[in-house]
């Protein structure tokens, strides 16, 4: 029983070590990376994406979750459409949202122009926009996941609870507010981490549709490690910068982590 | 909580009945409006693959004509004949399943092997392995890539499919999920299987994978899913159309003709169309393995 264990051991071992900073990195690359324009721009990015569309997707998905934990018409077909983009690549369905975001024939495009929101150059190609679109369809394809384990969260609060909050005279606001949101906490905690963990990463949409354009508007940190490791070559660097990625990572983990803590709730 | 003074007027029940009369209305009409709600978000998320599909079956004059429209004006299947002989699809779509597949079947057994081992064996080092898996957890695997290309390269397996699956054999997150479900599951039965005189890995293979297979089964799409979907790192392993997966030689092929939409949206549905599948298949234990390994 010993040796698969020590198979998986030794494997994650090899991930781990495989990342040995001294190896691969000198610290050239670091003092290079302080003074880049590149990475300076890749990081911000990172940031508003993650920023905006963490909690988005959060609200978004709890919103979903408690509309879809009610009993209403076709229900099932619902939480099915919601949730489906997320079964889907986003590599591939990027190559759709890129035709559907198209200036000329692009329908999205077309019913935004018929509202009278124009957009003359084409969302994709626009600086201010370009952002914006690769956000929307991050949203799209991660929101049904975490919709699912919110309702598997709702799902698990007892039905008494919510009895007692309206025989004591607790409205819709007031149940949601003081019986569902703390129960919930356990799930928002986990949510929002995983949320800010996957925007930090965001990459296939933003290689498909704008390959981190126009003029690097959309060039987040993986895109940038891409683009430098695997189309520029220089792999020292890349990873350079993907440490820059982790340190990101960890430290919004940790502070999350450090906020909910506090505010864990137990039942 | 809430103030018991304010209780008579907020209780329904005891309202006279005309006003509950009313509400029952109010009601009826919350109902119609969240039920137009939700199909209004179903359509919403459902479009972008609602118009691949339906693109896939439309005339490329169709497809580039003005104004843009969902439903087709003429019908073809055209595409979904090109796409065989234009790009190597064949090719793409054996790549895809050997890749996924032999992922997720290796890392299922991996997983489960070391999950049981964190979970119910005790060993010097288990909290040291533990507290290892955790960390791979936090890891964004972007960080690994460079590296892990070298060494995949330095072996000679860099651009390979046996390089591409390698390094996907096994997963923290699979780990982590399993143990907390195995250390759900009663010992009861584990014990009188081990009174009975059955090897450990008997007990795994006969009283503890049996009982598990909910959890394997969610675990076993999110790895089919995941590596049948990944862009990034098969777009890194592949050296050309030939030996890349779906994603990433949709992707390249959107670079090199960006014209061919039809052919693309042709390509794009039958790609997707397995994972749906599988996933329309175990749905129900999919969303029961979700809730009942308590991920919280």
């Amino acid at each position: 029983m010993l040796w698969p264990m020590v198979q998986s051991a030794y494997l994650s071992f090899m991930d781990y070590n495989r990342i040995q900073p001294a190896q691969w990195v000198g610290l050239d690359n670091y003092r290079e990376l302080l003074t880049d324009p590149a990475v300076g721009n890749a990081l911000r990015n990172t940031l508003v994406y993650a920023v905006v569309v963490t909690p988005v997707t959060v609200g978004l998905a709890l919103a979903l979750a408690l509309l879809l934990n009610r009993a209403i018409f076709a229900r099932g077909l619902v939480r099915t459409a919601v949730f489906l983009p997320f079964i889907v690549s986003l590599g591939i369905v990027a190559i759709a949202w890129a035709f559907l975001l198209d200036p000329n024939i692009g329908l999205i495009s077309h019913w935004l122009d018929g509202l009278g929101i124009v957009s003359t150059q084409g969302w994709l190609s626009d600086p201010q926009l370009a952002m914006p679109a690769v956000m929307v369809v991050g949203i799209w394809k991660t929101v049904g996941f975490y919709m699912v384990m919110y309702l598997a969260g709702l799902q698990s609060i007892p039905t008494e609870l919510y009895e007692a909050a309206s025989l004591d005279g607790a409205g819709p606001w007031t149940r949601f507010r003081n019986v569902t949101w703390p129960l919930l906490s356990n799930q928002t905690m986990l949510i929002s981490i995983m949320a800010a963990i996957a925007t930090l990463q965001a990459f296939d949409q933003i290689y498909v549709m704008t390959h981190g354009g126009p003029y690097f508007r959309t060039e987040t940190l993986v895109m940038l490690v891409y683009r430098v490791g695997f189309e520029d070559l220089r792999l020292g660097y890349g990873s350079a910068i993907s440490w820059v990625l982790l340190l990101g990572v960890f430290v919004l983990s940790m502070l999350q982590w450090g906020y909910f803590r506090k505010r864990a709730v137990t039942y | 909580m809430a103030d018991t003074l304010l209780r008579p007027a907020a209780v329904d029940d005891e309202a006279p009945s005309p006003v509950r009369h009313d509400v029952r209305r109010l009601d009826r009409l919350w109902r119609v409006l969240t039920g137009v709600c939700g199909l209004v978000i179903a359509a919403a998320m459902l479009l972008p693959i609602i118009w691949m599909v339906l693109t896939a079956f439309k005339p490329e004059s169709d497809i580039v004509a003005f104004p843009p429209t969902l439903w087709p004006r003429a019908l073809t299947l055209e595409h979904v004949g090109d796409i065989w002989s234009q790009i190597p699809f064949a090719r793409l779509y054996g790549n895809t399943i050997v890749f996924a597949g032999a992922v997720t079947v290796f890392s299922l057994l991996f997983d489960a092997m070391a999950a049981y081992a964190l979970a119910r064996l005790d060993f010097r080092g288990k909290n040291v392995v533990f507290v290892l898996v955790l960390v791979l957890l936090m890891l964004p695997y972007q960080v690994t890539l460079i590296p892990l290309y070298d060494t995949l390269a330095a072996v000679g397996l860099a651009g390979t499919l046996p390089g591409m699956i390698v390094p996907r054999l096994t997963n923290a997150f699979g780990i982590f999920f399993l143990r907390q479900f195995f250390l759900s599951l009663p010992r009861d039965l584990e014990e009188a299987a081990r009174i009975d005189g059955a090897s450990e890995l008997r007990i795994f293979a006969q009283v503890i994978v049996p009982l598990a297979k909910p959890a394997l089964l969610t675990l076993g799409l999110f790895h089919f899913q995941y590596n049948w979907n990944d862009l990034l790192w098969p777009l890194i392993m592949a050296n050309d159309l030939e030996s890349a997966t779906l994603p990433a030689g949709l992707a390249m092929f959107m670079g090199q003709h960006v014209v061919e939409y039809g052919l693309l949206m042709a390509g794009s549905v039958l790609a997707l169309l397995p994972v749906v599948v599988f996933f329309l298949l175990i749905q129900r234990s999919f969303v029961a393995g979700i809730a009942t390994t308590g991920m919280k």
